[in-house]
């Protein structure tokens, strides 16, 4: 015992003179590239990031993680965005992997760098986007013992990651990592958070990393079903045949499955209409004659009328959650529901439904396409022409497009409708959170899969420049937008920075309302008019941008969008356009909450709304 | 000053539209009653937080919770009981799911089994009834562990209301300290959970 106690003593003692980086215990010895010295811990996370196919990670060193950056430069094809906030970093890497489908990898070191890695990765976590996030942690044999910068990060993400380590021993790092990678990547995807402590960043190993198949074996309950059960698409096939007013739920899952051919094969084949979740902008090109709109809490009226009516919902990869149903008990009372989920945990969550189905969205379409028979379309064409008819009525009264709102103040869908217009609908579009969000999903007129970005599930304001900071990353050739209102973007400006020191390219449209604008809406409508907080004081954002380097044009009026659009694009690196828009313009129509589909608010106050 | 869109008219074909709307059912809104799951689980540090941390986010009250190793290297069982509606245990099943350290989780609650737990109780006795105290926990099936002057430390296995009930009728005498294990619990028969497992 006594042996084993002064063992453990030397241990703390010999952690704590490391945390003061004392003594060569880093590979400083080194004399040249990587070759000639020791292969460590840090080694072994570059290699597997290589290995995974990473291109670029944003980070931010720290203490504990500085044996990272020590040998960071011996892998120069790994590129290292230094964020200005780690916050930044995991959103930038979730924005990375949303355009990309790709794992994005965000870094931080122990304490506050992880803390603030959280807010980041439960944005990940809420709309199932796969990133690992890599932590340094103090030396293990001082975890436990409120060390300098210590905190269970552990014990912090768990609830909020597909699943999370602790790594203590360098020789567990090449298992880990290629665990983590296959993770977040396969089934559902989600965020991994790997916390590594320093001194097994710093030990020395000769651990090989593992092929996929030895990662599989090793991970024997994690086995995600990918094919839809027979039966249960005979019973969808069956469900469809006898559906005369069917309507297809697009959500996440067909983007994350790349399921966009097949969905749209199946809507063409039984001719039904889709509508789409926040999340699920883009899974059916806009134009699409079966292409029916936006759902939910700010949904189009028509789309909600649709699921209202409808005798059957065919859902692929959402979750119906409550900004898409409101009230479950009014939400599609005549609609029997189809549900393709790849987590069977998410069927029958939060609606009954008559057909579930597990399994990959792309495969299960597949399967099913050929099982039903296809609808011609005079069996439809009543029910088609009605919906064409509601979509008229609901275009009309769903205030938009006309460029001044009240005071010839810049009406924010108009904005929104040139950008998506200027850019031919071929950027990328990152939203933000609030009315610029809900501007951005109904107007700005998406045509491809992934172009749409947005913070749906955990509705993070911040968001949106970071966001397209890694979606312009991901080496898309897209333009990307970041839209943003002045409330989010007061929150991460910090990484203006960023964009200039790495010249990124991101555009950003500033939707300058002075105002928490979604705050004073549901403070106008529910609080009667209470706007405790709404109003928001900002800077002069030319100033701002100038001194960040960062060349910026503000719009005020109509006539100044058009070029000021144009003059973001034809900057080269980041852009700023500050478009000064209506304070008290709201987005309509509105389910309030605790209501359903059926009662939407389409105005309030004067008939200009 | 507001105005409200009316309901969305037309329901599907022949349902008259002045008909109110059926009412959607939530799930999770049936009867209540103790369920049994057993979860077959990767022994790591860590996962039995995982568990609990789960099963605490998502809202469902766990009655009891029992670990242990298996017979099989790796292999750890819990077994849970918790109250609930059948269609939110399922819920309940399908999250623990979610998490990558476990492999199998079986609901016993409509099946054969047997389930045991233990509980240690320390009763006061005096002289005068020390015998009657024996006697009872003889005549229950329980088993003397260990005898104080002033105490004696009963075990008793057996089901929940068995235990129960000797609890109850040592109460009398008056109880200094008790533990209870919870249920552990294992399908009758030719079946086994743990060779169900697929590694
Ligand atoms: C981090 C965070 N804090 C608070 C909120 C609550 N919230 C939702 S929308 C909103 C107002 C957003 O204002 P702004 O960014 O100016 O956008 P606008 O609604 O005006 O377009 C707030 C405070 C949130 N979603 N995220």
């Amino acid at each position: 015992m006594p042996a084993a106690g002064s063992r453990h003593a030397a241990a703390i003692e010999r952690a704590q003179r490391e945390m003061l980086h004392e003594g060569a215990s880093s590979p400083a010895v080194r004399t040249g590239a990587h070759g000639t010295r020791q292969r460590i811990g840090a080694d072994v996370v570059c290699e597997a990031l290589l290995r995974q196919g990473v291109d670029v990670f944003f980070s931010y060193p720290g203490g504990v993680i500085l044996p990272l950056y020590d040998v960071l430069g011996d892998y120069p094809e790994l590129r290292h965005v230094l964020v200005r906030h780690e916050q930044g970093g995991a959103h930038a890497a979730d924005g990375y992997a949303r355009v990309t489908g790709r794992v994005g990898v965000c870094m931080g070191t122990s304490g506050p760098g992880a803390t603030n890695l959280v807010t980041g990765i439960g944005t990940a976590m809420l709309d199932s986007v796969p990133i690992v996030a890599i932590t340094g942690n103090v030396p293990a044999a001082l975890i436990g013992k409120d060390a300098f910068q210590e905190i269970d990060i552990n014990g912090i993400t768990l609830p909020m990651t597909k699943h999370n380590y602790l790594v203590r021993d360098a020789d567990e790092l090449p298992r880990v990592l290629a665990e983590a990678f296959h993770i977040a990547r396969t089934g559902r995807p989600g965020p991994v958070h790997v916390d590594i402590t320093k001194d097994a960043l710093q030990q020395e190993t000769h651990a090989g990393h593992p092929s996929l198949d030895e990662v599989m074996a090793g991970l024997p309950g994690f086995r995600p079903t990918m094919d839809g059960n027979h039966r249960q698409l005979k019973l969808a096939a069956a469900e469809i045949a006898a559906a005369e007013r069917p309507v297809i739920l697009a959500g996440h899952g067909v983007l994350h499955a790349r399921a966009e051919g097949e969905l749209r094969a199946l809507a063409e084949k039984i001719q039904a209409p889709v509508a789409w979740t926040l999340l699920g902008v883009g899974a059916i090109d806009e134009r699409h004659p079966l292409a029916y709109g936006y759902m939910g809490m700010h949904g189009w009226k028509h789309v909600n009328r649709a699921i209202q009516s409808a005798d059957l919902l065919v859902a692929v990869g959402m979750r119906f959650d409550d900004r898409v149903t409101g009230n479950v008990r009014t939400y599609a009372p005549y609609a029997r529901i189809v549900h393709v989920d790849i987590d069977p945990a998410e069927i029958g969550k939060n609606v009954a439904v008559e057909v579930p189905i597990v399994g990959d969205a792309k495969r299960v379409l597949a399967a099913l396409g050929p099982m039903v028979e296809p609808v011609p379309a005079e069996r439809r064409a009543d029910y088609l022409d009605q919906l064409a008819g509601w979509r008229k009525d609901s275009e009309a009264t769903s205030w938009h497009g006309s460029g001044a709102w009240r005071d010839g103040y810049l009406s924010a869908d108009y904005v929104v409708q040139k950008i998506g217009e200027l850019t031919d609908h071929e950027a990328i579009y990152v939203g933000d959170v609030g009315q610029n969000q809900m501007w951005l999903a109904r107007y700005a007129g998406f045509r491809h899969p992934n172009t749409h970005v947005s913070s749906g599930g955990l509705g993070t304001m911040g968001f949106s420049v970071p966001a397209a900071m890694g979606a312009a990353r991901g080496g898309t050739g897209r333009e990307v937008w970041a839209i943003t209102g002045d409330g989010g973007f007061q929150m991460t400006l910090q990484e203006l920075m960023t964009l200039v020191q790495d010249q990124i390219p991101v555009k950003i449209a500033l939707f300058d309302n002075k105002k928490l604008g979604m705050i004073r809406q549901w403070q106008e409508i529910i609080y009667a008019g209470n706007y405790h907080s709404a109003h928001l004081l900002g800077p002069d954002y030319l100033k701002l941008a100038a001194a960040f380097g960062i060349p910026a044009v503000k719009a005020s009026r109509p006539e100044e969008v058009d070029d000021a659009v144009r003059f973001a694009q034809g900057v080269e690196g980041p852009a700023l356009v500050w478009f000064e828009i209506a304070g008290e313009q709201n987005v309509f129509p509105m389910m309030p909450a605790g209501k359903g589909l059926s009662d939407l608010i389409e105005q309030w106050g004067g008939p200009d709304e | 000053m507001s105005t409200q869109s009316a309901p969305a008219q037309g329901g599907p074909q022949g349902a008259p539209a002045h008909a109110a709307p059926p009412s959607r059912a939530l799930p999770g809104g049936g009867d209540q009653r103790l369920h049994r799951l057993v979860a077959s689980v990767v022994d790591k540090p860590g996962v039995l937080n995982r568990v609990a941390s789960l099963m605490r986010a998502r809202n469902f009250n766990i009655d009891s919770l029992a670990v242990s190793r298996t017979d099989r290297e790796g292999l750890s069982r819990m077994t849970i009981t918790l109250h609930g509606d059948d269609v939110a245990v399922e819920q309940a099943t399908k999250q623990l799911y979610r998490l990558i350290d476990v492999l199998k989780v079986q609901d016993v609650t409509s099946e054969p089994t047997v389930q045991h737990e233990l509980a240690l109780v320390k009763v006061r006795v005096t002289d005068s009834n020390r015998a009657e105290v024996l006697k009872l926990v003889e005549l229950t099936r329980g088993r003397v562990v260990d005898v104080s002057a002033e105490t004696v430390i009963a075990e008793i296995s057996g089901t929940e209301a068995e235990v129960d009930n000797f609890v109850a009728c040592v109460r009398e005498f008056g109880i200094r300290e008790l533990v209870r294990t919870g249920a552990v619990v294992m399908t009758r028969g030719g079946t086994s959970i743990e060779e169900a497992v697929k590694r």
